[in-house]
């Protein structure tokens, strides 16, 4: 299958990129990796009329130290995320969700920010960025501004950001020293997750201190597992204690239902996942 | 739009619509139909190419986004008429039947021991979860695998040096092609 | 070659398809490229009924590049042309009219309305869009039962009914066994269930191409089809085209797996088209179009009632089935269940036996053989329901199986269903499968688990399966109203210099033929291995053929060149003799040398080769020619068999199943090239498992396919599949020269059932008796939940 016809820029700087977007509306697309956006353009379920490709942009490609964060440049790949020791020292949350995306040759061209902003729900990077409250940084024609990752995922396929808007990088707090796992269920290998549970604990001696998790495709957009987080917060970080705060996992959701998996069932996938996620986190 | 792409050792200039898929260009205006396409959805990986030294579903590249790039399709493995190690590994293992998804998991499996020379089993099984094959069930593919692994080692023989893809050689170009400079040689895997 | 040199046949050779395909100098169908060639592009219809009001293409004919536009009125004005169905199962079968492209009505989704030629395939994809369909949504039938009942929507009007045939054997009526309702009421033990056999996509990987050329003296097609020759017949018959004037050819094909045995409408539409417009025409799908149009497998709902006596002698068996064929009829989809048909009674000794059919007609894509066609759906439910029977009786599963199955001195045995089983060792098998599985040593550990309450769970499956194949003798298939026979043919040519070509029927597309092919005439003519070639998949080199499917090539197409070999032997003994200066009784034949008996004087067959090119000093009244051709038509099929051993863990928290260890013994007689029976073996079982656990084709209330992508039709990756464990018996078949049982469907067939089994050992305390397949997670956890209810 072949894309309909559109128009391409590939511009070399953020503000020529947003200056492009700006001037096709509605009917512009941003091109990232290219991943998830070329098999809709195949399939011919979308039909832009003008992609903006901001692999030229040498600026959206770093990833760096800044301060107390760490900030993923929108354009790096999952490859290149997946081996950066920045990133897997003080944001291991990501480095374990980002080994089981997709499948290798996806995540050589596949990139952190394309999934971020695409927001699919049963993407995998949105819930460890939620779970971390990490900030995406959007870049319009009026200068940059800084979505909290809480308000940046609206819907299905929906973020805070205009179609005129880019995103340009995610910061992430250091989580330095937390223990982190990404437990995925999916139906094969190279399926997307049913469920998956992101979660990243600190522990004080045998006693969990604080506790950060995020659920994948739980609603129309990653959730936090609050009700987890509290329940777990100053208890022993034994399997007791675990599979009863894990039991609240599904609290506050709203799990779609399709044929592979039920809401009732992915309430209670959640809850399992999460108890493994933590006991893995844990070690 | 025009682009230039260096593609099995040669480089070529075209003028291609931005929608032409980098697949459709190596395929129909290069005549590299030894990729091929499996699916739509980005899936099967019987498009797998190396582009500028990873493995990537030609499929869901477009070819405006290769301008400038260097790929490697199956047919640029071989070299002085003998086949990549990985090639070879693939016949010496009956890791393929109808061959239809055999180039895209052999590039894909160049890609894997770049990364990881030596893999276990669970680790070629993983390498290759974007790569779909309905005739092996896979057994002798992972087997064929690790048989080049071995094979490629250090020490392993002259062959190990082929993880390397091939650089040019004035004698695999075709004749027809523009050959305007040298494309320069990449590793594959090596970012 | 010498007299001594080791039999190629047995040899694990490497294959001689490889070099090229491993290095992309392949010739799939959509690689080729003619001058001016134009390209086509089929809209579909989104409904899966639905009455056409009106289609405008006038906004599409104006799109750049686009050359013609046809709909059902341009391509078939007169409403002649429908789609062959080559099996009539009974003489009243309701046999729809399958049109090229839908005129009035369409009956599924993914039903051509109209075909688009233009210059590019971009620009014929982009004139779809501006095409304009007006569609009246009529109700959908999608449920066979459904189907069925009074008062529903009929799809096909002028039959009047969606019953497509109804199809009965009875073992009491043919003589072959006794009455089952009287085993039925005499029953101290009898087990009833119901088994679904989800609908499955075959995902060949390489999508369906054509190519047709109308330049030239004839129409050259060229098709990724397993059955150029039976493509070629049909399109003769269907268009009313005289067969000489038309060439087929498949080029290299990437699989099959009985998806490729269709006659399909878009190669007739190809064919239409290129000869409207006189300019070469390719059509070329995309994956999706195919899962929608591609015909579909399996989709069966299977009553099976098996009854027995207390201490475990089967007593009789009843069958009823409902089969979906879809919206029309596949080219041989009426006859699946039948090849099944005499297969639920599988390895056993079973006294009465009845089994009835009923062939549906839904709004879904049709159906129609995917490998095993049939005999993996009968294999399922017979040995699943032995092991629900061994819980009812409250036996070892393998040892219920023992008491029943026919023991090896018992052979040839003519079982219930009627057919002569000529050979076989269960015992052999099913021993050797024990040993490398460790049965003991599993059911050790999952007592252990049970009582640990682990929540990982072990379960053993069994699946002790036997099959008919090398489809077929063709008496037995006129019998059952098959459309052909099913001889295959082959030729051998001697070159000048020494050099064979051999000519096959038999269309391969992935089963290695060139290689396997070349080791069975290098023994007999004694030449080397490299200096033969073996062609196949053109009806201009290769006019008579019967095709690849049914696990028939090497059984039937092997056994034809062995005797076409003897043949070219018999041809060049008079040669040879009057070369050697003797009688032609005074020439023995081996190792390619033809020598004079009790002498040290001989002549290569190569020599010989040369010398009947050269003319010079033959015999008197000798015609100079070695070459020969030979047609086998076998008088049996052949019954290969085997023991698979599944072990599984069930994950209960979560419902996952991973296969732990898998053990297959097969018996499929002689071997000619061990490397290639194994990858058959490997490649079936995946697909066999892949049915247990991974796949199924979905359609929505609406009759959408919702599985139409590789995205939601899950196919396994190698990261989803075990390691197996294969070995093998041989136990020779006794229906052909070579001993040959063939293997292209055995793994396929047999781990289906060996792995529900293994799911539900695993769960059978936790009040499981049964999984829907596939066993996706959320079925089995649901499984558990209704189970602990």
């Amino acid at each position: 299958m072949i894309p309909a016809r559109f128009d391409y820029v590939a511009p070399t700087t953020v503000d020529e990129a947003v200056r492009a977007l700006a001037d096709a509306g509605e009917d512009g697309k941003v091109i990232a990796g290219g991943q998830s956006l070329l098999p809709v353009l195949r399939m011919r379920l979308a039909a832009p009329t003008k992609l903006v490709d901001i692999g030229r942009i040498p600026e959206l490609r770093a990833i760096r130290e800044d301060g107390d964060a760490i900030v993923i440049g929108a354009m790096a790949t999952h490859y290149e995320v997946q081996r950066d020791p920045l990133v897997r020292e003080h944001a291991a949350l990501i480095t374990a969700a980002t080994d089981t995306v997709a499948d290798p040759q996806v995540r050589h061209r596949g990139t952190f920010g394309g999934s971020i902003a695409h927001a699919d729900p049963a993407g995998d990077l949105l819930a460890p960025a939620l779970a971390m409250d990490a900030e995406m940084v959007v870049a319009g024609m009026d200068g940059r501004r800084t979505v909290p990752a809480a308000e940046y995922f609206v819907d299905f396929f929906t973020t805070a950001m205009t179609p005129a808007e880019l995103l340009v990088e995610v910061r992430l707090p250091k989580y330095t020293g937390w223990r982190a796992h990404y437990e995925k269920f999916n139906r094969v290998a190279q399926s997307w997750s049913m469920v998956a549970v992101a979660a990243m604990v600190r522990t004080d001696g045998g006693t969990i201190a604080e506790a950060r998790i995020g659920l994948t495709n739980m609603a129309s957009v990653p959730v936090r597992a609050r009700a987890v987080e509290d329940a777990l917060v100053g208890q022993a970080a034994t399997a007791e204690n675990i599979k009863a705060a894990a039991a609240n996992a599904a609290n506050g959701t709203s799990p779609t239902s399709d044929g592979n998996a039920d809401g009732e069932y992915r309430s209670h996938l959640a809850r399992v996942l999460t108890g493994r996620a933590l006991t893995a986190a844990i070690g | 739009m025009r682009i230039t792409v260096g593609v099995d050792g040669t480089r070529y200039t075209d003028d291609v619509e931005p929608r032409m898929l980098l697949v459709h260009y190596l395929r129909e205006r290069l005549g590299k139909t030894g990729t091929v396409v499996g699916c739509d959805t980005s899936n099967c990986g019987a498009c797998t190419v190396h582009l500028d030294g990873h493995s990537v579903k030609s499929c869901s590249v477009l070819a405006v986004q290769a301008d400038g790039s260097e790929v490697t399709t199956i047919e640029g493995l071989a070299r002085d008429g003998r086949m990549h190690p990985v090639q070879q590994a693939f016949r010496d293992n009956h890791a393929l039947q109808c061959g239809f998804c055999t180039p895209g998991m052999i590039m894909q499996a160049i890609d894997l021991l770049a990364d990881d020379p030596d893999p276990d089993d669970n680790a070629v099984r993983h390498g290759l979860e974007g790569n779909l094959c309905r005739c092996t069930g896979y057994q002798n593919i992972v087997r064929a695998v690790r048989d080049a692994a071995s094979k490629m080692a250090p020490g392993a023989g002259p062959a190990a040096e082929q993880v390397a893809e091939p650089t040019l050689d004035p004698a695999s170009r075709s004749s027809d092609a523009d050959i305007s400079a040298p494309a320069p040689s990449h590793t594959g895997g090596g970012s | 070659m010498t007299a001594t040199a080791e039999p190629e046949v047995g040899k694990a050779r490497l294959r001689k398809e490889d070099e090229r395909l491993v290095t992309g100098r392949t010739r799939w169908t959509d690689n080729i490229t003619l001058p001016g060639m134009l390209h086509l592009a089929v809209l579909r219809s989104p409904l899966a009924h639905a009455r056409i009001a009106e289609i405008d293409t006038s906004a599409a004919r104006e799109m750049p590049g686009v050359i013609a536009v046809f709909t059902a009125k341009d391509l078939d004005p007169a409403r002649e042309i429908g789609l062959p169905c080559a099996w009539p199962v009974t003489p009243d079968m309701k046999h729809p009219r399958r049109p090229v492209l839908a005129a009035d009505k369409v009956n599924f989704a993914g039903e051509g309305v109209a075909v688009v030629a233009a210059r590019s395939a971009a620009e014929a994809q982009d004139a779809l869009e501006a095409i304009d369909v007006e569609y009246e949504d009529l109700p959908v039938v999608l449920d066979m039962e459904a189907a069925l009942a009074e008062g529903t929507t009929v799809i096909h009007e002028d039959l009047g009914t969606n019953e497509n045939a109804v199809w009965v054997f009875d073992s009491g009526e043919a003589g072959t066994g006794g009455d089952v309702q009287q085993a039925i009421t005499d029953a101290e033990v009898t087990v009833t269930r119901r088994f679904r056999q989800q609908r499955l996509v075959p995902a060949f990987m390489e999508p369906r191409a054509t190519v047709v050329d109308p330049t030239g003296p004839q129409l050259t097609v060229w098709s990724s089809t397993q059955i150029p020759h039976i493509l070629r017949v049909m399109t003769a018959l269907t268009l009313g085209l005289p067969e000489h004037k038309l060439r087929v050819i498949a080029p290299d094909v990437g699989g099959g797996f009985g998806g490729k045995i269709g006659v399909l409408p878009e190669e007739l539409m190809t064919l239409l088209v290129a000869r409207k417009l006189g300019k070469p025409v390719k059509w070329n799908e995309s994956r999706s179009d195919c899962m929608a149009t591609a015909h579909h497998g399996r989709d069966q709902i299977q009553d099976i009632t098996i009854t027995a006596t207390r201490d475990g002698t089967i007593t009789g068996l009843k069958v009823d089935l409902l089969a979906d064929m879809g919206a029309y009829l596949g080219v041989v989809a009426p006859g699946v269940p039948l090849l099944g048909a005499f297969m639920f009674n599988a390895i056993y000794k079973i006294p009465s036996y009845r089994f009835a059919c009923t062939n549906v007609f839904t709004n879904k894509t049709i159906t129609d053989a995917y490998r095993g066609a049939g005999r993996p759906e009968a294999t399922f439910a017979i040995e699943r329901i032995m092991d629900e029977l061994a819980v009812e009786l409250d036996m070892d599963p393998l040892a219920l199986r023992e008491k029943n199955w026919i023991k090896h001195e018992e052979f040839p045995y003519t079982t219930v269903a009627g057919l002569t089983y000529d050979s076989g060792n269960y015992e052999a098998a099913t021993e050797r499968a024990k040993q490398l599985f460790d049965y003991d040593g599993l059911r050790r550990e999952q007592e252990a688990r049970r009582a640990s309450n682990d929540p990982v769970q072990l379960g053993i499956g069994i699946s002790t399966y036997t099959e008919m194949c090398g489809l077929a003798p063709s008496r037995v298939l006129g019998s059952l109203a098959y459309g052909a026979g099913g001889w295959e043919h082959a030729a051998i040519r001697m070159l000048p210099t020494g050099k064979v070509e051999v000519v096959t029927g038999s269309s391969a597309h992935g089963q290695g033929h060139e290689t396997a092919w070349s080791q069975i005439v290098a023994d007999q003519l004694g030449v080397p291995f490299e200096d033969i070639e073996v062609l196949h998949g053109d009806t201009q080199f290769s006019p008579r053929g019967m095709d690849t499917y049914g696990s028939r090539s090497l059984t039937v197409g092997g056994t034809a060149l062995v005797l076409a070999a003897h043949r070219v032997l018999d041809k060049a003994k008079p040669v040879a003799a009057h070369l050697l200066e003797c009688a032609v009784d005074d020439i023995e034949f081996a190792g390619g040398k033809f020598a004079v008996k009790g002498t040290d004087k001989s002549v290569g067959i190569q020599d010989v080769a040369l010398a009947v090119f050269a003319a010079h000093d033959l015999p008197d009244g000798y015609e100079a020619n070695l070459d020969s051709d030979a047609t086998f038509d076998p008088d049996n099929f052949s019954y290969p068999h085997g023991t698979h051993l599944c072990a599984t863990e069930v994950d209960t928290e979560t419902g996952r199943v991973s296969i732990r260890s898998y053990v297959c013994v097969d018996d499929v007689g002689k071997v000619v090239n061990p490397l290639i029976v194994e990858g058959q073996v490997h490649g079936g079982l995946a697909q066999g498992i892949a049915q247990a656990l991974y796949e199924e084709a979905v359609h929505d209330e609406s009759g959408t396919l919702t599985s139409g992508t590789f995205a939601d039709y899950h196919l396994p990756s190698a990261a989803d599949l075990p390691t197996f464990v294969t070995d093998r018996t041989e136990t020779p078949s006794t229906t052909n020269p070579l001993g040959v049982k063939g293997v292209g469907e055995a793994g396929t067939i047999a781990s289906t059932p060996a792995v529900v089994n293994a799911i539900v050992d695993a769960l059978r305390h936790m009040g499981v008796a049964d999984v829907e397949m596939p066993c996706s997670p959320m079925r089995v956890w649901q499984a558990i939940q209704g189970g602990a209810r």
